[in-house]
């Protein structure tokens, strides 16, 4: 913008001090992004001066935001990714409404340089800031309880972890109202995304956000799987763990083994940016294709990282809710690591058009299409294992359903477009749009509604409200196919996807369709948030004390509702995969005496502290505030230094404390029990 | 530890572990490290993929054979290598829990790697006079993308190394401090080897080529 074409540049110390930013950096020509940061700054200043007024600041410090508890961890995951599919539903709702809109020579609402920076924020967001937080926040939440673990292995670094993505997407929030963001794709494939072509401050946005996240989900995967690997309690072998826990595990090795490369690619293309490098450039020896291969080698794991964990879900949901045994075990352990294998070598699939030859597209073709053999098995295993089972349609039961017939469509265009020949036709059309929001939504997106209604009770001790449950259920399934069947529809006849305006107005009849969907899934997630609040309302009567209100199969449920901050008084020992299916079957009496202290992890700030300079130190390389990011820098490394010298990180917790909790816990049982 | 995972006909399952016992902390340290070290791994990996496909990019500018002076890298590499064997003294001396031995063999191992790092830097620095820095050709970009994210790892090796020794000096070669003497071997180490990459593949290779 203005700063970088020259208008108006800082000089002196103002540069010194501000680098490129200036008060044009502001987009204060924008009457939407004026009117959202009205909004926004309105709500934010209502929150903070409610959370002021009722002295919450002191209780969030101390057990939110400093805490080491996985399972808090896990709830504030949670909540980052619905506030930010919150912003990425807004982006999503803004491109359907300029695409009814901008026929017969109307240019809808949105300037090009607006409409692009959504679409690419809507992407970015969704997939960075909205399904990586919701599966790692689950995986958080759930891995160490099903593993009958205290905690994860490294519990500063998973605090550590949180902040880092959060800080990554508020580097992203901030660049919604000083500067702009990326107009690239939620890619940024060069050379549109090197510095001739993008001067200004949104790739760099774009760049420094995903750094920041990407040391944060690198160093989560490095820590579940240690968890996993170190943590769980006596008895459960490999070949018994949880299914949840096994694609969990899964996920977060495909993350620590792609992830990296994201860093690497994304560290060339500022290298490109700032000091003049040429990887990615058109000339001197320069080659943008090294970047489309690099990202998509991240790129293709990260669909897995993304969906492999809802299945776990899915497995825990189906054996739960048909009263069996999951069908299939160790064929499910098997998919799910051929899965993980197989993501590493179809990564090409994503640019069969880049002219990489006749044989190299074949190749990717045919693994591509493997990958639906042990996908296919897995639908088969839930299926088999509902077969005779004795089905209860609760709200996680029919996101499950609704999962298994959406995803199957999902997965057959998916193979559609592994066919080199047919991908010709369809690459970059709304036909591939359509297919990955029908595999996201409706494997990632359904998943994660399935784990939320299944495991909300888990977390707070009342269940989620049926009534506005099913409202939000119908609105988003029907909702769904209303918004992206039109656009297999508009990708079949040719039309591409990232436009603004279309010429042809018999096609306007289509996006309209798709409007009306986005708008039904609109009503689903108010129907979602009524359901929270309504839940929240009504907890006592909704209120669960038994710990285990579905008459799970898992060690989770072993323990209360929610679960003391240790999670086991005492450590379980495991006997079966449906660990607490068995205790519950073979007599299992709760231990009430002879309760010793609990060795747990201390809560630091450090996290928190230490993710705050690395934003910091993202902002202003994004602004070439050279001198500030030395000095972030600098604090950054001390900071991390002096954490080094705190040896005192554990404690226990007394004996007196176990005995009251557990003690607690027991009248509530018995009151249950009476009832 | 009292279970069992198999009960004899007729026992009653042991469901739970009624003695507790502390967790020593760090015992999955090491694990965590390694995998650390492998996500690295793979950064690395990433700029060798980069290297071998831009490497022979020379847009017309200095190749290998005009930039490279191997009896300097083979200097460099000694460096770094015989810091590797002074890492495994200070080991040694750290399992006989003798500070003093230890300290001194880190500070030697510090000295071996601030003498890879100059030597480094002079060789960049002429390479640059040269005209030869990393905006010249696809070829020097990757080279000094490689080569420098190594030099970027050994110098936060070093800032790390003087940290461990105050603390060593601090609190002496406690648990804790020998763990993460233990950590920053294998870091020092892996260090090691992906130079042994780099000076195959990128010198020697690049010579011949």
């Amino acid at each position: 913008m203005s700063a970088a074409t020259g208008i108006a540049e800082n000089t002196g110390l103002a540069k010194v001090l501000f680098g490129r930013l200036t008060f044009e950096s502001l987009p204060l020509h924008e009457p939407i992004v004026v009117a959202t940061f009205c909004a926004v700054a309105l709500g934010g200043m209502a929150l903070v001066a409610g959370l002021t007024y009722f002295r919450l600041w002191g209780y969030l410090w101390k057990e939110w935001f400093t805490s080491v508890d996985h399972k808090k961890i896990g709830i504030m995951y949670m909540i980052l990714g619905l506030v930010m599919f919150l912003r990425g539903f807004a982006d999503a709702v803004m491109m359907r409404l300029q695409q009814a809109l901008a026929f017969n020579g109307s240019e809808g609402y949105l300037n090009a340089h607006h409409y692009d920076q959504v679409f690419t924020a809507h992407g970015v967001i969704m997939i960075f800031f909205v399904a990586m937080p919701f599966v790692t926040g689950l995986m958080n939440y759930i891995v160490p309880l099903q593993i009958g673990a205290r905690d994860v292995s490294f519990p500063f670094l998973n605090n550590f972890s949180f902040w880092m993505t959060t800080g990554g997407a508020i580097l992203v929030m901030i660049s919604l109202f000083v500067g702009e963001f990326a107009k690239t794709g939620w890619l940024a494939y060069p050379p549109l995304s090197n510095i001739g072509y993008s001067p200004d401050v949104g790739v760099d946005y774009y760049i420094w956000a995903l750094q920041v996240a990407g040391v944060g989900t690198t160093l989560s995967g490095i820590n579940l799987i240690a968890t996993i690997v170190k943590m769980r309690c006596p008895g459960m072998t490999m070949m018994k763990m949880p299914v949840f826990t096994w694609t969990s595990l899964c996920t977060n090795v495909l993350i620590v083994a792609s992830f990296p490369v994201l860093t690497a690619c994304l560290a060339l293309l500022s290298l490109d940016r700032y000091v003049g490098t040429n990887f990615f450039t058109n000339d001197l020896g320069g080659n943008p294709m090294m970047y489309v291969n690099l990202i998509w080698i991240w790129g293709h794991p990260e669909v897995y990282i993304l969906i492999l964990p809802l299945f776990g879900v899915f497995s825990e949901v189906t054996s739960t809710f048909s009263g069996k045994k999951l069908f299939g075990y160790t064929s499910m352990v098997y998919a799910t690591i051929v899965i993980t294998i197989l993501s590493y070598l179809v990564w090409l699939h994503h640019f069969f058009t880049m002219g990489s030859g006749a044989s190299v597209n074949s190749f990717f073709g045919i693994t591509t299409m493997i990958i639906s053999i042990p996908t296919g098995a897995k639908i088969f295993n839930w299926l088999f294992t509902m077969y005779r089972g004795r089905i209860r349609f609760d709200l996680p039961m029919m996101w499950t359903i609704a999962f298994m017939l959406t995803f199957v469509i999902g997965g057959m265009t998916g193979v559609m477009l592994a066919i080199p020949p047919a991908d010709f036709v369809l690459h970059n059309s709304l036909f591939l749009i359509a297919h990955f929001h029908n595999v996201i939504i409706g494997g990632v997106v359904f998943g994660v509604f399935a784990a939320i209604n299944f495991w909300f009770p888990k977390a707070f001790g009342f269940k989620l409200d049926e009534f506005w449950g099913k409202v939000s259920f119908w609105f988003w399934v029907v909702g769904f196919w209303v918004a992206f069947a039109p656009l297999y529809v508009l990708g079949l006849m040719g039309v591409t996807r990232r436009m603004r305006v279309f010429e042809d107005p018999s096609l306007q009849i289509w996006f309209i369709i798709a409007g009306i969907g986005a708008a039904m899934i609109a009503a689903g997630i108010g129907a979602l948030l009524m359901q929270i609040a309504v839940s929240v309302w009504k907890r006592k009567e909704l209120a669960d004390h038994t710990g285990d209100p579905w008459n799970a199969r898992t060690l989770e449920w072993a323990t209360s509702s929610p679960p003391p901050d240790y999670n086991f008084a005492f450590t379980p020992v495991v006997h079966d995969n449906d660990a607490w299916y068995d205790m519950k079957n073979r007599g299992y009496q709760r231990p009430l005496q002879g309760f010793k202290p609990i060795h747990m992890p201390k809560n630091t700030g450090a996290g928190i502290i230490l993710s705050g300079l690395a934003t910091a130190l993202g902002f202003a390389l994004i602004w070439y505030m050279w001198l500030a990011a030395a000095v972030f820098f600098i604090a950054l490394i001390a900071g991390a230094i002096y954490h080094t010298f705190n040896y005192k990180r554990d404690f226990h917790i007394p004996v007196d404390q176990v005995i009251n909790t557990e003690a607690e816990r027991t009248k509530l049982l018995a009151a249950q029990a009476a009832s | 530890m009292s279970a069992s995972t198999q009960t004899m006909n007729g026992e009653a399952p042991v469901f739970y572990v009624a003695d507790e016992h502390d967790h020593p902390p760090g015992q999955s340290t090491l694990l965590g490290f390694w995998l650390y070290l492998m996500s690295d791994c793979l950064i690395f990996a990433m700029l060798f993929a980069t290297f071998g496909v831009l490497g022979t990019s020379y847009a017309a500018g200095p190749g290998p054979k005009d930039l490279f002076d191997l009896k300097l890298v083979a200097l460099n590499t000694a460096m770094l290598l015989f810091s590797s064997i002074t890492y495994g003294f200070a080991m040694l001396a750290m399992m006989k829990g003798k500070v003093g031995s230890t300290q001194m063999w880190l500070a030697i191992t510090g000295l071996f790697g601030l003498a890879f790092l100059g030597i480094e830097l002079y060789e960049f620095h002429h390479m640059i006079h040269e005209g030869a820095g990393w905006w010249r050709s696809a070829f020097l970009s990757s080279f000094f993308a490689l080569v420098g994210t190594h030099g970027l790892h050994v110098t936060f090796g070093i800032i790390w190394l003087v940290v461990l020794m105050v603390q060593v000096a601090k609190f002496g070669l406690i648990e804790a401090n020998q763990r993460r003497l233990m950590c920053l071997s294998m870091f020092w180490h892996f260090l090691d080897v992906v130079w042994i990459g780099v000076f195959t593949f990128v010198y020697l290779m690049g010579v011949v080529r």
